[in-house]
């Protein structure tokens, strides 16, 4: 949102100045590469409904492409179509298809390279390889854009959204499917995901890797190949999004992997195989998140330390925490666990005595995984019932002091 | 040893029939038809998703259906056995008796688990959800542990002379099979952990009729994501038609095996 008083100023700016340039099949000028030649600094080429058979369009001034009723720019599979390298532009409203595959060069239907000030909103994207690249790019904006893909194979496909080396960018209301990952990060600094629906993709719904700073906030991630990875990045907001339907032998709903100093506040994980995967992670905190309907909801893989699980609810997944060590130094504090027993005699609001999150059965799966295929025995509940009254092998001090009695319900403002 | 004949020859037929009426007129049927027709409903009432109410009771079906065939099986033996030694003064076959007898319990317990069940599910639109052949493996199975079961308790009945020793055994029975093996089924896979055990648990999930039953619908339930790796391999044969069909095989081999040693046991006798 910072970014549009800057926009407002150069575009009403600019249009005192600037002339629109319409480019249709019956008008003087007939391909967008024309146009471009043609235009000034600043101008605003006007593009007719119609159907644009051009590829390799670089953008190497600063313009406003602005599509009417659509426009389609028909790759014809031949190679990237609009590549920008001019600070200042502004791409609105164009239907984009058949971008090219190329694995040396990763075409892309939109690619922005090594500029700042850009604007990419209400485009559709279709039958494409990567979609919008932002290489080495600044300041921009990805509003409200339309990606869906036809990917099969994972090495044969590219990403929605991919930034790379890019640095202050919003992503915002754009919907990715059917591609390999929705929305791609890699060394990304200060980016805000938000109102982004990503779903149906063959690998990740959303891809960190070595991004710091970032924050997204009120996406929904659907029925992904396997969910969200956030890996190797550090001070990382997740808020208010939805991880739904991630459902599958390796699938997740968000997978930490090396993440440090991470928020992860007021999200719903529902029915995902594992809601929250988690390793070598430390100082996150989880706040106000609903673990619904999840198979495990929270798997601890190891190597994680000062965390802190604080308000979150529980609600009948088949595991709540999987644990793979005796030792813990992570904190459950006032959460709602469905599966509690407990009673409150003082009717304070908090359980009398303490819930152990982990199971006897999800230690032995840890321990040998083969033995899942007792899931449901009752030999398996009676197991769990005597590790509930006394603990030998969960670790002791994993435990939720002071359980709610009710669900957590999270307060609008926060 | 050549299995005796199965045929339902017209004696056989009466016995069951008077057995099947016996049972229909008696409380018993009643109770357990009612209880299952009302779990139904209040599964549904409370939870309106059929297939998630198909996993609900699974859990109920592979505990307490092997559970209520035994005590049943073996109450109904001991009950009738007056009724039984005067029939066998009569010029019937032995093998028209028992089994008729034992045909008659069964198929009364079945048909009360297969109406109890089905009726609220069938209210609740069975046919029009996609649950239905869940449902129907879960009917189908819930009927093979009822006949394995009341037929294994029959034969500890024809064993032992001695109720408390009967009912101890049948009780036995089926704390073994629907608990102790679990248990040491468990014990192996962690003992042996260092070895690839795929093949292993699969075998010995074939050997208990419940383990089977439970291994079937889970992986007919899309819970069976939860089962990872050795979920995969199972999936891969019971997922298949071969798969599907030496299930089947082994749990009409439970279902024959105690029928034909209950018509082997009951010809040699001595009453």
């Amino acid at each position: 949102m910072k970014f549009k008083p800057i926009f407002f100023i150069l575009f009403t700016g600019a249009a005192l100045y600037a002339k629109a340039i319409p480019v249709c099949h019956a008008c003087e000028i007939k391909s967008i590469k024309e146009g471009i030649h043609q235009a000034d600094d600043f101008d605003t080429l006007l593009i007719k409904k119609g159907r644009y058979k051009e590829y390799n369009i670089v953008v190497d001034k600063p313009l406003t492409l602005l599509g009417e009723d659509f426009p389609i720019i028909d790759g014809e599979d031949k190679g990237e179509i609009i590549t920008i390298i001019s600070d200042n532009v502004t791409i609105d409203g164009l239907f984009i298809i058949n971008v090219g595959t190329s694995y040396t060069s990763d075409f892309a239907g939109i690619r922005v390279k090594k500029c700042k000030n850009f604007l990419i909103q209400n485009v559709v994207l279709e039958k494409l390889f990567f979609g919008i690249y932002l290489e080495k790019a600044g300041d921009g904006r990805v509003f409200h854009n339309k990606i869906i893909g036809d990917a099969v194979n994972e090495y044969s496909s590219g990403n929605g959204i991919q930034l790379w080396y890019s640095k202050n960018i919003v992503v915002d209301q754009n919907i990715v499917q059917h591609v390999r990952d929705g929305i791609y990060l890699e060394f990304s600094d200060n980016i805000t995901i938000q109102n982004n629906s990503s779903s149906n993709n063959l690998r990740y719904g959303l891809h960190f890797m070595f991004s710091n700073d970032d924050v997204y906030t009120n996406n929904v991630f659907e029925n992904n190949g396997a969910g969200v990875a956030v890996m190797f990045s550090k001070k990382i907001k997740m808020t208010n999004n939805v991880f739904r339907k991630n459902w599958g032998t390796a699938s997740f709903g968000i997978l930490l992997k090396e993440i440090n100093d991470a928020e992860i506040i007021g999200n719903t994980f529902e029915e995902n195989t594992v809601g929250i995967n988690v390793e070598g992670s430390n100082r996150i905190q989880y706040r106000h998140n609903d673990f619904i309907n999840n198979g495990w909801a929270i798997k601890v893989r190891g190597a994680c330390y000062n965390n802190s699980f604080i308000n979150n609810n529980f609600l009948y997944n088949s595991f709540d925490i999987s644990y793979n060590s005796k030792m813990n130094d992570n904190v459950f504090e006032n959460n709602y666990w469905s599966d509690y027993t407990g009673y409150d005699l003082d009717k304070n609001g908090i359980g009398d005595i303490p819930y152990r999150p982990v199971k006897l059965f999800s230690y032995i799966v840890n321990r040998t995984p083969e033995t899942i295929v007792l899931l449901r025995s009752l030999f398996m509940d009676i197991i769990d019932f005597s590790e509930k009254v006394s603990p030998v092998f969960t670790p002791d001090n994993l435990l939720d002091a002071n359980p709610l009695m009710k669900k957590s319900v999270r307060s609008p403002i926060r | 040893m050549p299995l005796p004949p199965l045929q339902l020859n017209r004696p056989m037929l009466k016995i069951l029939k008077y057995s099947f009426y016996d049972l229909i007129r008696s409380r018993w049927s009643y109770v357990y038809f009612l209880f299952y027709l009302a779990l139904g409903f209040v599964l549904l009432f409370l939870n309106n998703d059929l297939s998630k109410a198909v996993i609900t009771l699974m859990n109920v079906i592979i505990v307490l259906v092997p559970l209520i065939g035994t005590i049943f099986g073996v109450m109904y033996f001991y009950n009738s056995k007056e009724f039984t030694e005067l029939l066998l003064a009569q010029p019937l076959k032995r093998s028209s008796i028992f089994l008729g007898q034992y045909l008659g319990v069964a198929g009364s317990l079945t048909l009360s688990l297969v109406l109890g069940l089905g009726l609220p599910f069938v209210l609740y639109g069975l046919f029009r959800s996609e649950a239905i052949w869940d449902f129907s493996l879960l009917l189908v199975t819930g009927a093979f542990l009822t006949l394995i079961f009341t037929g294994l308790a029959f034969n500890i009945a024809l064993s032992n002379e001695n109720r408390i020793k009967g009912f101890g055994y049948a009780v036995l029975l089926w704390l073994f099979l629907a608990v102790i093996y679990d248990g040491m089924f468990l014990l192996s896979l962690i003992v042996f952990e260092a070895y690839p055990l795929d093949t292993f648990s699969l075998v010995a999930s074939m050997f208990n009729p419940i383990d089977l039953s439970r291994t079937l619908i889970l992986l007919k339930l899309d819970i069976s994501a939860l089962l990872g790796y050795t979920g995969a391999v199972f999936k891969q044969f019971f997922g298949t038609n071969t798969g599907l069909f030496v299930s089947i095989i082994m749990l009409f081999l439970w279902t024959l095996l105690p029928i034909w040693r209950l018509a082997y046991i009951s010809k040699r006798k001595d009453f």
